[in-house]
């Protein structure tokens, strides 16, 4: 099966493709969806297979990068522990927006199996930094990490440029909270 | 070498008040030794030809309870060479909120291995080990409030502004 440039272009059948800067944009952005190269506990695991030749993750044109400058899109893939999230926010601080955020796993959508018990556990990353897409599973198969990319993936097709990027919104939202608390 | 072996020659080794009790009601037998002769007692196991217990395999430390109002360490050795094993262990009083915390002497200088695990120890029992060369939290941040795997633990409520519970 080819794609659509190579149907269209590299046959010579056609020479202008019409489209809007929204759509051209967003179709840039999501065909290339770098990942930072980290992981956190035995999820990573699961996500080592994903990227690896068995289910080649770099076919949709997604390949990790050493260093959060470079990154698009960060999988949290494990347990957030407190002494980590510190490190996981200046992190996902040093990704240049656009960034997304894919949260793999029980323990870093909720806290998991430490949700009792984990005095050292971060009950869910979102309590840190806002979430795009949450992947359950404990730890998730390749198949539901690659399937949270493409739910990404239709989320960022569906983006408009006039939208407020979620960072802002939610540090407008912290603002007003701050605001809030501080009036009381 | 078997265990009773062993407390014999401790025995006829060490003056009485050393050796404590000797446990072989238990699955695997122990012997209870005085906190302050844990390091003399671990050097000469190390050291003597006959034990020559020249691993530390395991440490840990145990809460017994606000009811027991006691704080253990146990000491798990193993001499390679003769492939036999002995349990020690050590009983201090627990200290209440406030107070410091019990001491253990260090036997980081007996085993290098002890290093760490008396670190993490004090990390998540809380007993301090004297003459430990770099008593430090090894697990936790090092800004973190108590010892979580004391039986009175209780959470904070908020870490670095983060809702803990």
């Amino acid at each position: 099966m080819s794609g659509l440039l190579d149907q269209r272009f590299k046959s010579g059948e056609g020479g202008v493709l019409l489209t809007t800067a929204e759509d051209l944009l967003n179709w840039a952005r999501l065909s290339s969806l770098w990942p930072m190269g980290f992981g956190l506990a035995c999820c990573a695991i699961e996500m080592m297979q994903t990227f690896a030749s068995g289910y080649d993750l770099e076919r949709f044109g997604i390949f990790p990068r050493p260093s959060p400058r470079q990154s698009d899109v960060m999988i949290v893939s494990g347990t957030v522990t407190f002494k980590m999230a510190d490190r996981i926010r200046r992190l996902y601080e040093q990704m240049p927006e656009p960034r997304y955020v894919i949260s793999m796993g029980s323990c870093s959508n909720c806290g998991g199996p430490y949700w009792q018990h984990g005095y050292h556990v971060v009950k869910g990353v979102d309590r840190i930094i806002p979430v795009d897409v949450y992947v359950p599973g404990c730890p998730p198969r390749p198949e539901a990490l690659i399937g949270g990319f493409l739910k990404l993936q239709e989320k960022i097709r569906n983006s408009r440029l006039t939208e407020e990027p979620a960072p802002t919104a939610l540090l407008a939202l912290e603002a007003n909270e701050l605001a809030e608390t501080g009036s009381l | 070498m078997t265990f009773s072996e062993i407390a014999e020659r401790l025995a006829g080794h060490f003056s009485t008040g050393v050796i404590l009790q000797t446990n072989t009601a238990n699955p695997q037998p122990f012997l209870v030794v005085e906190s302050a002769q844990i390091a003399d007692v671990c050097r000469f196991l190390r050291d003597d030809d006959r034990f020559f217990f020249d691993f530390l395999a395991n440490m840990t430390g145990i809460d017994n309870g606000l009811q027991a109002n006691t704080m253990e360490v146990v000491y798990n050795l193993t001499s390679i060479p003769y492939e036999h094993n002995l349990m020690l262990k050590v009983v201090v009083p627990r200290n209440a909120e406030g107070e410091p915390l019990p001491v253990v002497p260090t036997v980081s200088h007996v085993w290098r291995t002890a290093d760490w695990h008396e670190r993490e120890i004090y990390d998540l029992v809380g007993i301090h080990f004297e003459g430990h060369p770099d008593l430090r939290r090894i697990l936790l941040p090092t800004d973190w409030q108590g010892h979580p795997l004391r039986k009175d633990y209780r959470e904070v409520e908020t870490y670095h502004g983060i809702k803990v519970k």
